[in-house]
């Protein structure tokens, strides 16, 4: 799922010319805060019970009883967000213009 | 109210209020979010519905809305994911987005490209 939704944004990066990526500290400084604030409520609604993740289709390592990929999950989806934002950025610009 | 949906309503009042008052960043005012974020839910609605119609994510019955069986539609799911979710997704990416453009406004226009 994951890297579904990679393949579905990153191609945005090189189609729309964005600099997203070029921007590593901007990109971290901005996902990295939010992030911190969405695991810590994941660790607690998990630590809660209100939901939980199958251990047949998750990787066996966790870290504070979630699996890994629901960390990669809160970098990923937010990258994502950006690329779409910025790739819509650019298209409505675009369309300004003309 | 159950906890997730408390919860979830919480996230997105906190993160409007974030990108209106906190960062200024006023995103839920623009074109360009509102259109980027009907982008963004109709592809959570399809990869979502792989993580929770499969069973790798379950709910509580007592979290949310519904009851906590997997189905596509009603009982409190939509595309079947709990609409808790819909409100989460929506609050992660705002203040993601809401983030990246307070640190772009912040980092100098040097490093950052106005469109």
């Amino acid at each position: 799922m994951l890297a579904f939704v990679l393949a579905g944004t990153l191609p945005l990066h090189r189609h729309y010319r964005l600099n997203v990526l070029r921007q590593p500290l901007r990109l971290f400084l901005a996902i990295v805060p939010a992030a911190a604030l969405f695991v810590a409520w994941d660790l607690v609604a998990t630590a809660a019970g209100q939901w939980h993740f199958d251990p047949a289709q998750t990787l066996a390592a966790r870290w504070w009883g979630l699996p890994l990929e629901e960390y990669a999950f809160f970098v990923v989806i937010p990258l994502a967000g950006i690329l779409t934002f910025e790739a819509v950025k650019v298209v409505i610009s675009r369309r300004a213009r003309s | 109210m159950s906890s997730y949906t408390a919860a979830a309503a919480i996230a997105v009042l906190l993160a409007v209020l974030g990108d209106l008052v906190v960062l200024r960043t006023a995103l839920v005012r623009s074109r360009v979010w509102w259109s980027a974020y009907g982008i963004v839910v109709a592809f959570q609605l399809i990869t979502n519905g792989w993580l929770t119609g499969r069973g790798i994510v379950r709910y509580s019955g007592d979290a949310i809305l519904g009851s906590g069986r997997i189905t596509f539609l009603g009982d409190g799911r939509v595309a079947y994911a709990p609409v808790e979710d819909l409100a989460f997704g929506f609050a992660l990416v705002l203040l993601s987005c809401a983030a990246w453009v307070w640190v772009g406004e912040r980092l100098g226009p040097g490093r950052v490209r106005k469109s």
